[in-house]
Order: structure tokens, then sequence, then C-alpha cells
């Protein structure tokens, strides 16, 4: 006799049957089935083998808790160790048994990993209710009523709970129907909250289609993470049955009470036939009941005696048979290792031998208090639930109905009723469901946890099992109170019980009792465990969301990217940046590149796309004073016009960057940084100005991606720059190595500097992002014929090693001086302070053996030294430790040198010039000779040029501009395609070239009245605030930042206007019409489609306001623009232009679902 | 996933901001020229590690990139107190109950 399906019953349908297999063999399933239903009606009781000990294992509950129905997916998709109580049964699904482990996919079979979509999105509401049994819904309902935003979640298939295993279900679909007329409440099933974090922070898992097949369908959502955030959180999540341990309880055929019933209601399955029913207590005997009711033979052992007034199982049972004060001891297996009989003591301690193919226990019910703990609230030992219940927390969270140990259907809907009476509506109630099938009058449960001889050694009891999943005996947890440990915190992580992946939910009460039990105290005087998150496994896929792939973290890219790629370069990652890494002509590899790109940029012309450098503009009359301060030399001395490198350090004295200054004019600066550094030193600068100096008036904006840099090199880049800037005066005398000039290069409006990071005679020509390409072009044009030559950042690194530039942060590592560099030059004596100074008078950076940085020449000049090997003093390796004298920070091929050559720190370096150390290759020690940092041209007599090179002009064209072209140009068609479908709920546009100019005035300033007055609109008055004059809007991004918005092209004609009207008031006023790209997201789903991306409240985001935020990992302004959920919503998105792309592939995968 | 409260955009999540440290650790006025090596020392690498109410520094880097202060406790992380850059820092008393600002 076995378990199997009846012949009617069950919320299933029958009239279909479901192609389902395991291990290899169909099982009998149908619509409405799980995969452990579908086993225990094919009959299948062993249906996995345990992790330590390889012990048979079967089907053990019916829905998260189950410990032991731990089975492999193999079809549709591979996933691990599911709980067979929880996959629903769909066509096609294959699952097999394991033994022990489950296995991920297999990567060869699936090369693209998990071929599903996931997604994930952002929720706000004032109550979530987790949970919609009978109080869950109670809940919802009353709350909902109230007009409140109720998120109500579920992890079953549907709603109701306990009320499933009933057949009177109009109540609860009463309430389901009522809820659905609320707009102000959504209701998930098949939704698990599976975290619950800090401020009242819940991640849910929905599964949207993994239950129907319908995930086959291309780009459908498989799964969804929910982060949701509410004000308050009722956790209706019900209890958990708790097992007895006693000797044999793991084998098949042991199984939970309710368990035993829900498969008997809710799946038409009768789990055996000859049922032994081992309860403590009187709501299992229901259980006893309704199997009888179909034909089963039911056994009652029930612990308590007559004195205990145990009830009368009459009516219910008929033909059954009650062993009182008697218990389960131990279990008989037979070849399977499933259950075939039970050892019954009976109070006298005869043992009676009962053959059975079904054991259903209960020791009583433990509230599911996961998530409250998690939220960490108190847990406290109710001794009437014999379990721990919800006893306080510092979050808004409570429980309600069995997860805080009430018993009784009508009391859980009493108690989730409640929730909504707090909000004062009159008649807010909730009618209770006809006839509870719970007995109102009831005898206390026995307090039983384990069951074992009263004189027997609890070492020796290695059959009970307190985690069937861990396979933690209580023989185990002995040997961890032995050891001395007396918190279940200590028990837990010596024995692992309670760290399965269903954390605990049926062992951890038992833990308790156990350790209790062992040393002779109550468990209420342990406590429990801290539970943690997850809940319930989630699957990375899921946890990933849309965040793999492409869109795994934001690619940037610069203004002339298409360019590159059009040539042929192979691309770098730097931080979120694709640089170009060099150029290969057919048939080079990258050695060959590099080479041939060195030797242009040193001997006729090359260039480079240098955009990603960090770009400040630093504006105020007290800009100087604080650059002062920033830099360790000094800056103000700087003439308008010129350029000046600088040095930034700690308060500590290390160096965190580098780079170069330009005045613009007397307040105004444009300072540049290490493209990994941008981010951090604007912060930087902010923290300085906000928090110890906000006397200063200065202003620091990005204008990193206002400006696309070309760095145009070599000794003939003077022609070639002459030839495309024929207004530029380009003589020494003209246009002097470190100035900068306002120009105009191929009809397009420029900054010219002579910079040079190469020791060439060298330029760097800025202009606008969205004019990138047009310089491109045009340079290229040109200069292709005499032999121009793009080159990417490896042959950068190459030309500005051998001259001896340091990359902070490549070449230093946070313990490095300006002096340890050889910078002292750039170390200003006279200036009373700047961030840095104090620290270079401590004595440790003056010791003789600091670190230097020096240049480093192998012996065997076609030896390249690996980056990061040690250097050591002798070419024996002595025994360790070795002493180390440094390390090698950049080694590289020199073209020029035709031969080898490396940059490193290394203890007093620059006293070891012209001497011989040794650099550990492969263990093996390579003599190398110390030189100075500079390799190449120590003398900088190649600065201003060759003239052995630099003769003929260069004949060009008259270039007019090209036409700009916006960061989005090429997602055009793609937005247009998706926002064409007529009615369109969601449309996406660019806007491009709209003038965005950024205006520094303290809000509550006479200069704010002053620009007011020039705008022709108040500024508003709050951040988030926005106003608007005509058709340009003024946007409040701080307490003294604003955003003006306008039309195209009128930059210019704005930015002159505002610094007219400042005058000499403190303020700032910048063009960042390049450095954002403008996204106009429309229509009554826009909000619903942006979720998926923006954590904020869009509820909280009324029409005329905005907020700077994140979408999709990228920095955003929301500009919301349009009545809110109505078909003319509008939100403005501005997004930095070199993340305007990644933004533009994460709102084509997204909206289509929600056009 | 804190919430935590900015002066001047309101709450929004932890990852939008950063973490700056103690605050009220003042840059000493004459830039440490009249500290000895020890004073300076403290100044740079000495910060308090309290279990409870503890001053910090935070930025809203990814929204108005203002930075301001917080009384936080750091063993259950709840915000007792957010206030901005110059303004006095509140009194935080400890209650039967626990923490109030």
């Amino acid at each position: 006799m076995t378990s199997s399906r009846l012949a009617s019953g069950g919320r299933i349908d029958r009239r279909r049957t479901l192609d389902v297999t395991f291990d290899g063999v169909a099982l009998d399933a149908h619509p409405g089935d799980t995969l452990a239903s579908a086993l225990l009606a094919s009959g299948v009781r062993v249906t996995g083998h345990s992790v330590l000990l390889g012990r048979p294992r079967g089907i053990m509950a019916a829905g998260a808790e189950e410990p032991t129905g731990v089975v492999q997916i193999e079809k549709p998709f591979p996933e691990p160790m599911l709980t067979a109580t929880t996959v629903e049964a769909i066509d096609g699904l294959a699952a097999s048994s394991i033994y022990g482990q489950g296995r991920l996919a297999d990567m060869a079979e699936w090369p693209g990993g998990d071929p599903h979509t996931y997604d994930a999105i952002h929720h706000h509401c004032e109550v979530v209710v987790v949970g919609a049994g009978p109080a869950g819904l109670s809940a919802a309902l009353t709350a909902g009523r109230s007009g409140e935003r109720v998120l109500l979640v579920d992890e079953q298939a549907q709603p109701g709970g306990s009320l499933l295993t009933r057949d009177e279900t109009d109540w609860a679909a009463d309430l389901v129907r009522e809820l659905a007329t609320l707009p102000n409440v959504l209701h998930l099933q098949r939704t698990t909250v599976t975290g619950y974090y800090d401020d009242n922070y819940l991640i849910a898992v929905q599964r949207l289609t993994s239950h129907d097949g319908a995930d086959q369908a291309e780009d459908a959502v498989r799964e969804r993470i929910w982060r949701i955030r509410s004000g308050r959180v009722v956790l209706a999540t019900g209890a958990h049955e708790r097992p007895i341990v006693f000797e044999g309880n793991d084998v098949p055929g042991v199984m939970l009470a309710e368990s035993v019933r829900v498969y008997l209601q809710r799946y038409g399955v009768l789990a055996g036939e000859q049922v032994v029913l081992f309860t403590t207590h009187d709501d299992a005997y229901r259980v006893a009941g309704e199997l009888m009711a179909v034909g089963a033979f039911v056994l009652v052992v029930d612990p308590r005696l007559p004195a205990d007034q145990v009830p009368d199982p009459t009516p219910e049972l008929s033909t059954g048979t009650v062993l009182i004060g008697s218990v389960v001891s131990a279990t008989e297996t037979g070849p399977d290792g499933a259950l075939t009989a039970v050892q019954v003591t009976l109070p006298d301690g005869d043992v009676l031998r009962v053959p059975t193919d079904l054991l259903a226990v209960s020791g009583g019910w433990n509230p599911a208090v996961h998530l409250y703990s998690q939220a960490g609230g108190k847990l406290a030992f109710d001794p009437a639930v014999g379990s721990f219940i919800p006893a306080g927390a510092r979050q808004r969270v409570i429980a309600v109905g069995a997860a805080r140990g009430l018993r009784t259907t009508a009391e859980a809907v009493a108690d989730g009723a409640a929730v909504g009476g707090e909000t004062g509506l009159t008649g807010n109630t909730v009618v209770l469901p006809p006839a509870d099938d719970l007995l109102a009058e009831f005898a206390p449960a026995a307090p039983l946890y384990l069951v074992s001889p009263d004189d027997s050694d609890p070492t020796t009891l290695t059959r009970h099992f307190v985690d069937v999943q861990r396979d933690v005996t209580v023989s185990d947890v002995v040997r961890a109170t032995g050891a001395g440990l007396a918190s279940v915190e200590h028990v837990k992580r010596y024995t692992t019980a309670g760290t399965a992946h269903d954390q605990g939910k049926t062992s951890s009460v038992l833990t308790t009792a156990v350790v209790a039990h062992v040393l002779g105290v109550e468990p209420g005087e342990l406590g429990t465990t801290t539970y943690r998150p997850p809940y319930t496994p989630i699957s990375f896929a899921a946890l990933a969301g849309r965040e793999r792939g492409e869109l795994y973290d934001p690619v940037r890219t610069t203004g002339a990217h298409g360019w590159h790629v059009g040539h042929g370069a192979e691309f770098e990652n730097v931080g979120q940046w694709k640089r170009p890494w060099f150029y290969p002509l057919p048939g080079e590899d990258m050695h060959a590149a590099v080479a041939r790109e060195c030797t242009a940029a040193r001997t006729n012309v090359a260039f480079m796309d240098g955009s990603t450098l960090g770009k400040i503009d630093v504006q105020g009359p007290d800009a100087p004073a604080f650059l002062d301060m920033l830099y360790t030399n000094l800056m103000s001395s700087l003439k308008v016009g010129m350029i000046r490198y600088g040095v930034m350090c700690g308060p500590d004295g290390m160096v965190i960057d580098d780079g170069t200054v330009f005045r613009l004019s007397p307040r105004r600066f444009l300072v540049t940084t290490t493209t990994g550094n941008a981010a951090k030193i604007l912060d930087w600068m902010e923290e300085w100005l906000q928090t110890e100096w906000p006397q200063l008036d200065v202003w620091c904006t990005s204008v990193t991606e206002q400006w696309a840099t070309m760095a145009l090199v070599g000794p003939r880049s003077r022609a070639l720059l002459s030839a495309v800037a024929p207004g530029l005066a380009t003589s020494d005398e003209d246009f002097p190595f470190m100035a900068w000039r306002d120009t105009s290069v191929a009809g397009l409006t420029a900054r010219v500097a002579r910079i040079s990071f190469s020791g060439e005679l060298a330029y760097e020509i800025n202009v606008a992002w969205h004019d990138a390409e047009a310089l491109w072009d045009a340079i290229w044009q040109i200069g292709a014929p005499i032999g121009l030559a793009p080159y990417g950042t490896e042959a950068m690194h190459v030309l500005r090693a051998e001259k001896g530039y340091p990359i902070i942060g490549q070449d230093t590592d946070g313990t490095i001086t300006p002096q340890d560099l050889g910078m002292s030059w750039a170390v200003s004596k006279k200036k009373p302070d700047f961030i840095g100074k104090r620290s270079f008078a401590r004595a440790d950076n003056s010791r003789p053996d600091r670190k230097h940085l020096v240049g480093l020449l192998p012996e065997d000049d076609t030896l390249l030294l690996p980056e990061g090997a040690q250097i050591v003093q002798l070419s024996e390796l002595p025994a360790p430790p070795v002493p180390m004298l440094g390390h090698v920070t950049s080694s590289y091929r020199s073209a020029v040198l035709g031969r080898t050559f490396a940059l490193a720190l290394l203890k007093g370096g620059r006293d070891r010039i012209g001497s011989r150390v040794y650099v550990v290759v492969d263990d093996e020690p390579q003599p190398v000779t110390v030189t100075g940092s500079v390799v190449f041209d120590p003398d900088g007599t190649r600065r201003d040029g060759d003239p052995a090179v630099e003769s003929d002009p260069i004949i060009a064209p008259k270039l007019t501009g090209a036409l700009p072209v916006s960061p989005l140009a090429g997602y055009c068609s793609a937005f247009a395609t998706l926002s064409q479908v007529p009615g369109a709920r969601v449309r996406i546009a660019e806007s491009p070239l709209t003038t965005q100019v950024l205006l520094r005035v303290n809000r509550d300033s006479a200069a704010a009245g002053l620009v007011s007055a020039a705008l022709g609109t108040d500024l508003p008055t709050s951040t988030g605030g926005v106003t608007y004059a005509g058709s340009d809007a003024v946007l409040a991004l701080g307490p003294d930042e604003f955003l003006v918005l306008a039309g195209p092209g009128h930059a210019g004609e704005l930015e002159s206007r505002l610094w007219e009207a400042l005058g000499d008031e403190p303020g700032a006023v910048t063009d960042v019409s390049s450095a954002r790209t403008m996204l106009r997201i429309s229509g009554r789903n826009a909000r619903r489609m942006l979720s998926h991306g923006l954590a904020i409240d869009l509820h909280r985001l009324p029409e005329s306001t905005c907020a700077q935020t994140l979408l999709a990992q990228c920095a955003v302004t929301v500009f919301s623009d349009g009545p809110e959920w109505t078909d003319d919503d509008l939100l403005k998105v501005l997004v930095r232009s070199s993340f305007a792309a990644h933004l533009a592939q994460w709102l084509l995968l997204t909206a289509p679902d929600y056009v | 996933m804190m919430l935590i409260d900015c002066p001047e955009c309101g709450p929004r999540n932890e990852n939008e901001f950063h973490y700056g440290g103690q605050a009220h650790v003042p840059y000493p006025a004459d830039g440490g020229a009249h500290c000895t090596d020890e004073e300076w020392a403290q100044f740079l690498f000495y910060r308090d590690n309290p279990k409870g109410p503890f001053a910090e520094r935070w930025l809203h880097s990814a929204g108005c990139r203002r930075w301001f202060n917080a009384i936080r406790d750091t063993a259950t992380y709840e915000f007792l107190a957010i206030y901005r850059v110059g303004e006095p820092q509140p009194k935080i008393s400890t209650t039967a109950t626990g923490v109030t600002a």
C-alpha cells in the first residue's frame, strides 16, 4: 500500500493531464498540482538522499517549509535543489532525485546561461501585507478601504492560506473580489517575501511565468524581484507545523499531519492508507477525521492522558483507535528505505509494533516569525504555543493571526481586521467565515519535542534527527553542548542545524528544545537563533535581473566612440569607460600596432581621444584661494590664458591626483583630473567647500562630458593644427607651451591647449561633446594623407612612461608623496598652508629609504618585466623572508629606445641610480639598471617640435563645421518604432541638443534676485522645485544649484544674460548643454515602466517637480512635466552623455511590456 | 537598504549616499602648524567607533551632492537626527525605552 490519487476531490483540473517526469518516469500530474503532489499521487515515496549520511528522503511537508523533498529540475531549464512542494507542475517538467547536492546548468549546453528574462521593480506603499490567508486578507481589505496604498503578497498560487483546505471558499473569494475593486490595492500571488531589511525595505520574488510554461516565450519575464519600501508591515505569514524527534523520524513516509491534509483537500491525494497519526494537540484530530472519511485506516497516538482532558474525537473519528498516553518511539523501513511500521510506546512501557505506510506527525505549530526576526524584532517563548512568538520590534511591523500564535480562523480574521481599525473608518470590519473547523474549546497541547527512553544516553541518539536536511541528530547536539556550547547560536554554527536552504523552518525550534532538554532548562530561557534572509532560496538569475551581459554595469562611451569603432579600435575598460586601446592594421598584433602608433607620435603626428579625463569648472571670487589649498603648488599666480600642472595630496601628504589647471578668467579655472578620479575629486572639492570652508564663494561643476578632448601629438602636430585652425597663430611665441586659446577648429568652436603627455610638441583640442565626431572626421580627412595615426591608451602609456610621467593609482598606491615622485618642484615652500603640508614635516616622510619613482632598464633589453614584480638586492634569493626593495609599477617596450624599460618604486631609489638591482621574474632574479624616471629625451628638447620633421605646411580646404550629433542619434529610430504604436502607453524620444545652463547662486542671496529678474521667473524656493519662464524651465538641483533648460541653440545668449545679471555678485554660470542629453518618456505607463529602474516614489514626484537620483545605475535628473499617471504624463530624463547609450539600451528592453 | 532623509531631497535609498566618517572633526585652523606630530596623527588617523549614537557625515552623492550630518545608532542603524552642516549637533538622550533625539 502507498500514496495514491483519489477519484475525486482537490483543486486540480482532472480533465487535463500534464507531461511531468521524475527520474524518467511519467507522473500522474494535472494543472493545479505541485511536483510533490504529483509524486505522491504516483506513489513515489523516496525522492532523494540526504547530504551527509545519504539516507533516503521523501516528501515531508506541502509548502516552503519542506525540509526533505529537494529535487533537481532538468527541464525546461536545469535548476538545483528546489523543493518539490513549491514547484508547480507544468507540461514538459522533468525532475530527478538528487544524492545530496544538485547541479547548475551545464554551460556547454546553455552557453548563454539561463535563457529566461528576469527583472526588478521598485514599489512604495503605506502598508504591505505578507500572506493572503484569513488574517492577511482581512488586514489588506480593511487597510485598503481607508485609501492607503496597500500591497498584498502571498507565496501560493491562490489566495486563502489555510482556507484552501476547506470546501467552502466563498468567503475568501468575496474578500479578493472587493480588494480587486480598490485601485489603491495591489495584490500579488506567487510572490514570496524573502528578505526584510532596514527601514521597512522588503525584497519579494514574483514567479510570473514559470508555473504555466509561458516562460518559454521569448522575452516573457519569468521572475521579478520587488523592492518594496513600506510605511508599515503586516506579517500574516501563518505558522509551520512542528515535527517531533524520535528514532528514525527522517524516513520517507513520515510527514507533517496538516500537510497530509493539504494533499488530501487541495490535490485529491491520499498520502497513505494505513495511517498512524502522532499528535500532541487537538487540531490534528481533524486530519484523522478527514482521512477516515475517504477510507483510510487511522490510529491516533496521543501522549496526553485522561487527566489532560483529551477530547473525545467523535463524531469525526468513527472507526479509528486512539492510544492515549503513548508516543511513537521509532520507525521501521522496507528495502527501499521507506516506512513500513512504527513502534508505539504505551503508558505502561510496552512497545506496540504497528504496520503503516504513513506516519503523520504534529508537535504543534511554530509561528512563521522569520521575517519578524529579520526586521530586528524580538521573539519570546510562549508555553501555550510551545514555540516563539513576536515580542516587539523597533521597525513599524506587526504580526497577525497564526504568525503570532493565534489558533482559530475567527481569531485570525479579527486580528487582521484590526489593522484597518487603526485608520478610523467606521464600519470597517470583515465578516467572519462561516463555521470554523477548529474546536473552540480544546485541551492544552502536550509540550513534547523529543521522544527518547528516559534512561538513554543522549550521545547514542544518532538516528533522532533534529534537522533532517542537514542530518543533525540529538547526538550531534549533545556533542556541541558537551564542548561547552550553551547558546543556540553557537550550537547552530557547531552542528549546522538550521543552516540548510530551508533555513530551519521545521528544525530551529526543535534545536532549541533539544538543547534545553540536554541542559535541563526551559526552551524560553535559551531563546532562538536570529533568522536571516532569504526566507526561501532565490536564483542568482533573478537577483541579476536585467543587469547582466551588456547591462551588467553602465558602459560609458565618448562622443567619438562611433569613429573609434569605425576605425577598428580594440577597446580597453577603464573604470566604466570604453577607451580605444590600440588600432591594429590588418595582420598587426597589439605589440606591432602600439610600436607603430608610438613611432607616429614621435616622428610624425598621431591623435587620441582624451575625453574621459575629468574636467571640473571651478568658479567664484575665492577660486584662486581654494585651489591654492587643494594643490601643493601655487595656482593663484597663474595668468589668464595659461595652464599649470598640479598635484593634489590628502591631509596625510600622499598624492591622490594630478592634472592641469587652466585659468579662464580671474575668477574661473578649468581643472582636469585623471580619468578614474573624476567623480572622486569633484566630491573631494565639495567636501572641503561644504564642510570646512563654507565661507568661500566657490562653485564646482563637472564638465567632463561638456568637452570632448583630442590629443594631437607629434612634430607635425603644429602643421596639422594650423591647417584645420587657420585663425590660430601657432608659433612658439604666439602660442607657447602651457597656454590655451579659444579658436575655431574645422569650423567648430574649440579651446586648444598646448599640453604634452608625451614630451612631444602636442595640443589638446576641446570641442563640445556633440561635435566630437565632426572633429575626428575633419582631422582624419586632412591628416590621413600625411600619415596621421590614431593611437590608443597603450601607446599613450608607453609615451608617458618614456618621459617618466606617473599615473596616479598605477605608479602610486596612496603611500607616495610628491617628493617620492621626484616632484619637490611642485610643492610650494611659500604658501602658509595647503592640504598635505603639515604631513611633509613628519619624520617618516623624510626618511632616506622611502620609495622613489625611478626607471629600470633590464640588462636583457628584450625582457619585459611583469608589472607588480618585486625588486631585490641580490642575484641569489636568500632564505625567506626576502628583503623587498620595491616593485615594478609600469613596464613597456619602447619603440624609440628599441628596448624594454620600466618604472618602479624603489627604496632609496634616487640614490641607487646607476646601480644594479634584481627583479624577480618567475622566481629568477633578473639584473636591471636603475635610472632616472625619464628614459627618453631627459632634457625636453622635443617639447617645441623637431625642426627636421616639421617643415612643409599642410594644405587643407576650408572646413565648415559639420552638424552636431546628439548622444542618442543612433537610437532615434528604435525609439520611434516603439512609440508609434497607436495609443502607445509609453513613448520615448530623445530631445536632442537642448540648451542647459547651470546656475550657481545661494538661494537667498542678492545674486538670486538679480538672476531671477534676468530669467523672468523666480528661482524655485526648495530643492526639487521647478519654475517656468515661457518655455524655459528652472530646476532647483540643490540650495545653490539651478539648471536652466531652454530650446536648442540658446546657450550662448542665456549664459551671457546670466553673467551680466550676476555682475560682481558671487555666483557661477556654466554651459552644460553637451554634458547631458534629454529623454522624453511620456504616456500613461511612463512611471510604471520607469519604476523598474527608479527607486524613488514616483507618486511623490508631481507635475513641475524634479529629482536627481539613479535610473538603471545611471545618475539622472528626472523632471516631471506632465499630469502624472495620465496619457499626457511626461518625464524628462537628463542623463550624462557618456551614460546615454546604456540607458537607451535599458529602456528598449524594459519599455515594450508597457507600450 | 537604509532610507536616509536627505535635508534637501527627502528620503532616499542608502545607495545614493556616500559615508563620510565621524562628524565634527575640524581641519585645524592653521593647517596643523601648531600641532605636535602626535596631535596631527590624532587628527589624521584616529576616530571614535562607538556602539550606539554616533555623529557622522554623509554626502548625497547621487542627488543634490550636499554634505550633511546625522546621528545614527551604529547598533540598530537607526537615524536619530539629521542636520545640515553648520547647524549645532542635537542632544541625544538615552531613555529607559531607548534612544531619542
